[in-house]
């Protein structure tokens, strides 16, 4: 399974971390949902050590899309609340 | 639905719309290449932007820096001719400019991780863009129609999704260096106008012009002795005759108005 770390680019995954992902993931989204800043940076910054943890990099030129989106280390919940609502974050 | 997934939609939905737009495959094809090399173009400019930013924090850095060493100097110069009020104040402006300097070292760390970021993103948006290049040709020529669009579909929601993520990094990097400007350029004018400056430097920096007034009466005061020994020794002199010295009367008279150095003075003996 393909992820993606925005601003960094993809990794493969193999399938079996899904599920312990899935369990990260929740937890985001709960403290973005719970508005809970506290809670949200070190989430995000747990999904994205797993995700780094146990991908690799695609190679450059693979224009697979990804089946999974991370946002990027830094961003704010703010942002985060952004992507997931509000198309007009992304240009284009 | 967790953050990855919902995240995931919102970009597939994009590709999906801008897919939806185009009537025929080839269209599609043309048209995003078109478009990739026009983002490409502008990643690009953004690179640049982001290192000419960086280039002018780097020179008000050393602008500050060196205000900071030089307060730094005044204030042991302050310390050692026994004005400790005067050192307590050149110290106190350093740690202003301390202050300024850190604050800026940050946002420095922060755009040169910014242009390194955003010349990856080209690096990877340069690789796909000419994958898709590639891709768009085979496709063209070797499949039915039905696959065609099932393959352009991938390739196009593939490159989009690089597009918008690369989008976004072009755009937080234009927004951080349009705030970096605005900063660079009120550093830039608060030096023009001397409310900086003044500080440490020209003609109004007083912890300078203290040092320097104490620097020349200590020298006045060096001189009129140097003087005092001068005329003490030169006086039985001048009774026993007028020949001491190489020059005149008038060069003797002139030699007890200008500052004699060392080697003049011991000449006579």
């Amino acid at each position: 399974m393909i992820v993606r770390i925005l601003g960094e680019g993809q990794l493969e995954l193999p399938e079996s971390a899904a599920g312990e992902l899935n369990r990260l993931d929740a937890a985001l989204e709960s403290a973005v949902e719970r508005n809970d800043e506290a809670a949200f940076r070190p989430a995000l910054a747990a999904l994205l050590a797993k995700v780094r943890q146990v991908g690799s990099p695609t190679e450059a030129d693979d224009l697979r899309p990804s089946e999974l989106i991370i946002p990027r280390q830094d961003a704010s919940m703010d942002e985060v609340r952004k992507l997931l609502t509000d198309d007009g974050l992304i240009p284009g | 639905m967790g953050v990855m997934k919902r995240v995931t939609m919102v970009f597939r939905a994009k590709a999906n719309k801008a897919l939806d737009r185009m009537e025929d495959p080839r269209e599609t094809l043309d048209y995003s290449y078109q478009t990739q090399l026009e983002l490409l173009q502008k990643v690009r400019r953004g690179v640049a932007d982001v290192a000419t930013s960086r280039k002018r924090v780097e020179l008000q850095l050393n602008q500050l820096q060196q205000n900071s060493d030089k307060l730094d100097r005044q204030a042991r110069d302050s310390l050692a001719a026994g004005r400790e009020d005067l050192a307590r104040e050149a110290l106190t402006r350093k740690a202003g400019v301390q202050t300024q300097l850190e604050d800026l070292q940050g946002q420095y760390a922060s755009l040169q991780s910014e242009e390194e970021k955003l010349t990856q993103a080209s690096q990877r948006l340069q690789s796909k863009v000419d994958a898709f290049r590639t891709r768009k040709e085979t496709i063209k020529a070797t499949y039915t129609a039905a696959e065609a669009q099932t393959r352009i579909n991938e390739a196009f929601t593939g490159i989009s999704e690089e597009m918008g993520d690369v989008g976004m990094a072009i755009q937080r990097a234009e927004d951080k260096t349009a705030a970096m400007k605005a900063r660079a350029g009120a550093i830039d004018e608060l030096m023009a106008s001397g409310a900086l400056d003044d500080m440490v430097s020209g003609p109004h920096d007083d912890i300078q012009a203290e040092l320097d007034r104490m620097g020349a009466s200590h020298g006045v005061d060096g001189e009129l002795e140097r003087m005092k020994a001068e005329l003490a020794q030169n006086a039985p002199r001048q009774i026993e005759g007028a020949q001491t010295g190489t020059s005149d009367g008038a060069g003797q008279s002139a030699s007890t108005a200008k500052a004699p150095d060392p080697a003049q003075a011991g000449e006579p003996e």
